[in-house]
């Protein structure tokens, strides 16, 4: 059943693939995933703050963004952005904003969702006392979190953390919705265009649990590590 | 902003003949309801199944469900979704093949088993989980009373276990709901794919959406407050 | 690499903060005068107007005259540079695109009509074609009526998809009617038996079977679904100085013999990335459409 693959296929189109496709792709994840991270632990800070409309306000994002599909959102933002820019900066007309730039914004601001729960476990796991010790000591909200607690939750959420990034790095395929060129964006231009839909998705699915699956091992390693610390 | 906003553009016919703008949305809303749902079935079934292999005193039970499970964890749902709409019909005899491609409402029945088998990893590690966390006095109690292993799991561990888990298979529902929007790409008319199709002919995009997000956020408030009902109608009387 | 765009976004906003320079000029122009660069969105599958060759580099009919309207626009505004950057678009997302300011020049297949003009505006004609149907020739269909029943694919987002599902409507064919990203898709849901026909403007469907592996399988319907439509560049509605300078741009290049020799070059010619020949001659309403440029929407008046 597989006699018929034409493999040659697969390696004419190695270098656009990857040059392209893959560098597109691992520069989205690791740029939204920073920008997630940030941005979430904002959101955690906000909504553990207890000042009333900032918990809320972090709370309805995080759940709204936790209850769409993300290709809904990714459709959002792409026509939503230039408006939004527009809106921000005063311009009367839409901002242009590039294809990989409304990209980037639309993973960091639907992740900063789930980072944000990810964060907030992490700081609820550290035990109340430590909290109360730190402004027994005179700290403010901001020293005790900065100095106190988030050092210890990030060492627990780690792992935690690099796990959401391989889902985030999964996730970034959906672009393929907006035609743009990810991996797999690559891969299913090359596939349309010669017919080698098989060869080319066969592949395709390798390569990313290739990388899936060797990084979900280093993360369970790094957690066995950490667990032991702890 | 020179957008022009059109309200109510929902009452207007759609261009497809099969009523307003508003029914197109709901109609895509019902396919995205019964994809969700015949997915879950697969996908609670097959799960529990894999999640009970990795827990049971079997190592060639364990490694067939953790290969299982890293197979469909570490590759994105929209591969698999072409994996199984663009490659699985090629790799078979050739008119079955074509007799799978015929077949009316492919997108969807490829959908619900795409998802189903997505979910359905997601779903073991919970269950798996699930059972760990009991005590290990409980299999041992059943194994004391002469009850074999499957009938272990039947009466004893599984039905402790889902209650356990109840509020992560919650929030595994709520995202095999939300992954059917994925199916879009295979051509299941769902309801990003009706939201997207309304802009493309009404060009009234931020409506379209809007509508789409608020029947989204509403299914998923339903589903909560159903899971929360049925969490309070499970709980162990007295437990915890 | 694409991390210029976020630096670019970075200094537009600041940009945006301070006083523009070039007060007289508005909407595209002074947007183009101030940032150096034109961005053309393009086709993945619009053979011949707007595709991918075999190294995935744009080319095509529509991206050409796209380049000489950017020459034209550099020459209007006097400046000594000016950045060409592409933006994939798919038939879906083009008309929120212009709209929203992400690409400033839709370079590919897209039906000029007067629904779409009040969403964005059209240069001059570059195309004239009618909706049609592919199917293999196996399956014997022809007409409109031989549809009855069957799955059928075309683009989302484009006016062959309406026009098939107002057919199904009116005259009751109950058709499946399934909506493919791009081109190329549709035409492999019809190759691979996923639907029995692909609705499309005839001229892509020419295309698309001399593209493929086997061109002598397919049949186009002899019944079109639609009137000979017009093919026009898009660009923002409501920016008549920007609208101005790209229409005398295309009248002068239809008009001038480089208009026909870009024709024939893409129609008549091999083109890549396999050296198909369209075979398409120039047709008389064409002929009249270089002649006289318009961007009338009415396919009567061609």
């Amino acid at each position: 059943m597989f006699g018929n693959l034409d493999l040659s296929v697969v390696t004419a189109s190695l270098p656009y693939l990857f040059a392209e496709g893959m560098v597109f792709t691992l520069t989205l994840t690791a740029l939204a995933a920073s920008g997630g991270i940030v941005l979430g632990t904002g959101l955690a800070l906000l909504r553990l703050s207890g000042v009333p409309g900032l918990t809320h306000a972090a709370k309805l994002y995080v759940e709204l963004m936790r209850s769409l599909p993300l290709v809904l959102v990714i459709f959002w933002f792409y026509f939503l952005v230039p408006y939004l820019g527009a809106w921000a900066t005063g311009s009367p007309t839409p901002l242009p904003v590039g294809a990989f730039a409304s990209a980037l914004i639309t993973f960091t601001l639907f992740e900063a969702a789930y980072f944000a729960e990810i964060v907030r476990a992490g700081i609820q796991s550290i035990p109340k006392g430590q909290s109360a010790a730190a402004q027994a000591l005179g700290m403010s909200y901001a020293q005790t979190m900065r100095l106190v607690v988030l050092p210890q939750a990030f060492r627990n959420m780690v792992p935690l953390l690099l796990t959401q990034t391989i889902v985030l790095f999964q996730d970034t395929s959906l672009v393929y919705v907006l035609s743009l060129t990810d991996f797999l964006g690559a891969a299913s231009k090359v596939a349309q265009r010669d017919g080698r839909l098989v060869e080319m998705y066969l592949f395709a699915a390798l390569v990313y649990f290739a990388v899936c699956f060797t990084a979900s091992l280093l993360v369970r390693r790094l957690q066995a590590r950490t667990a032991i610390v702890r | 902003m020179n957008y022009h906003w059109n309200w109510g553009i929902f009452l207007e016919p759609s261009p497809e003949g099969a009523g307003t703008y508003a029914d197109m949305l709901l109609s895509g809303l019902a396919w995205t309801l019964a994809t969700a749902l015949c997915s879950w079935v697969i996908a609670f079934c097959l799960g529990s199944l894999v999640g009970v292999m990795r827990t049971v005193p079997s190592r060639a039970a364990n490694a067939v469900g953790a290969a299982y499970v890293e197979l469909f964890r570490n590759v994105p749902l929209l591969v698999q979704m072409f994996l199984w709409y663009f490659v699985l019909p090629e790799l078979l005899p050739a008119g079955l093949g074509a007799a799978v491609k015929q077949m009316p409402d492919a997108p969807f029945y490829t959908a619900v088993l795409c998802l189903g088998f997505f979910t359905a990893a997601r779903v073991a590690e919970q269950v798996r989980a699930g059972i760990r966390s009991l005590p290990r006095g409980q299999a041992q109690a059943g194994t004391a009373l002469g009850l074999t292993l499957a009938q272990t799991y039947r009466h004893v561990l599984l039905p402790n276990a889902y209650r356990i888990i109840l509020p992560p298979l919650t929030s595994e529902f709520l995202n095999n709901l939300k992954n059917t929007s994925v199916a879009l790409t295979i051509g299941l008319l769902e309801l990003t794919a009706r939201a997207r199709a309304m802009q493309e002919f009404s060009f009234q995009v931020f409506e379209a959406f809007t509508a789409a997000t608020i029947l989204y956020v509403a299914v998923n408030l339903v589903v909560i407050a159903a899971a929360t009902l049925l969490e309070r109608r499970a709980a162990v009387p007295g437990g915890r | 690499m694409r991390l210029t765009d976020v630096l670019l976004l970075v200094a537009l906003a600041a940009a945006a903060a301070t006083p523009a320079r070039a007060q007289d000029l508005t909407g595209t122009l002074k947007k183009v005068k101030e940032t150096g660069a034109l961005t053309i969105g393009t086709r993945d599958a619009s053979v011949p107007f707007s595709y991918l060759d075999g190294n995935q580099r744009s080319v095509g009919y529509a991206y050409e005259i796209c380049l000489k309207v950017a020459d034209a626009v550099k020459a209007h505004l006097k400046l000594d540079k000016l950045e060409v950057r592409l933006n994939p678009v798919t038939s879906a997302t083009r008309i929120p695109l212009i709209a929203n300011g992400t690409i400033d020049l839709e370079c590919g297949s897209t039906t000029n009509n007067a629904d779409r003009q009040r969403q964005a505006a059209f240069t001059n004609t570059h195309f004239l074609t009618a909706t049609r149907f592919v199917a293999k020739k196996e399956k014997g269909l022809d007409k409109t009526d031989d549809l009855k029943g069957r799955t059928v694919v075309s683009t989302s987002g484009t006016t062959n998809i309406r026009q098939i599902n107002e057919i199904n409507a009116a005259r009751g064919l109950g058709m499946r009617i399934l909506p493919a990203k791009d081109h190329a898709e549709g035409f492999l849901m019809m190759e691979t038996g996923r639907a029995d026909a692909f609705v499309m403007d005839d001229v892509l469907l020419a295309a698309l079977v001399a593209g493929s592996k086997t061109p002598e399988a397919y049949a186009i319907s002899s019944e079109a679904q639609s009137r000979p439509e017009p093919y026009g560049i898009m660009l923002r509605k409501d920016d008549a100085p920007f609208k101005a300078v790209v229409d005398a741009a295309t009248a002068a290049l239809y008009k001038s013999p480089e208009g026909p020799a870009l024709y024939e070059k893409w129609f008549t010619q091999a083109i890549p990335p396999r050296g198909i020949n369209l075979k398409l001659p120039m047709s008389e309403a064409m002929r009249k459409a270089f002649a006289n440029p318009s961007d009338s929407a009415d396919p009567a008046a061609y």
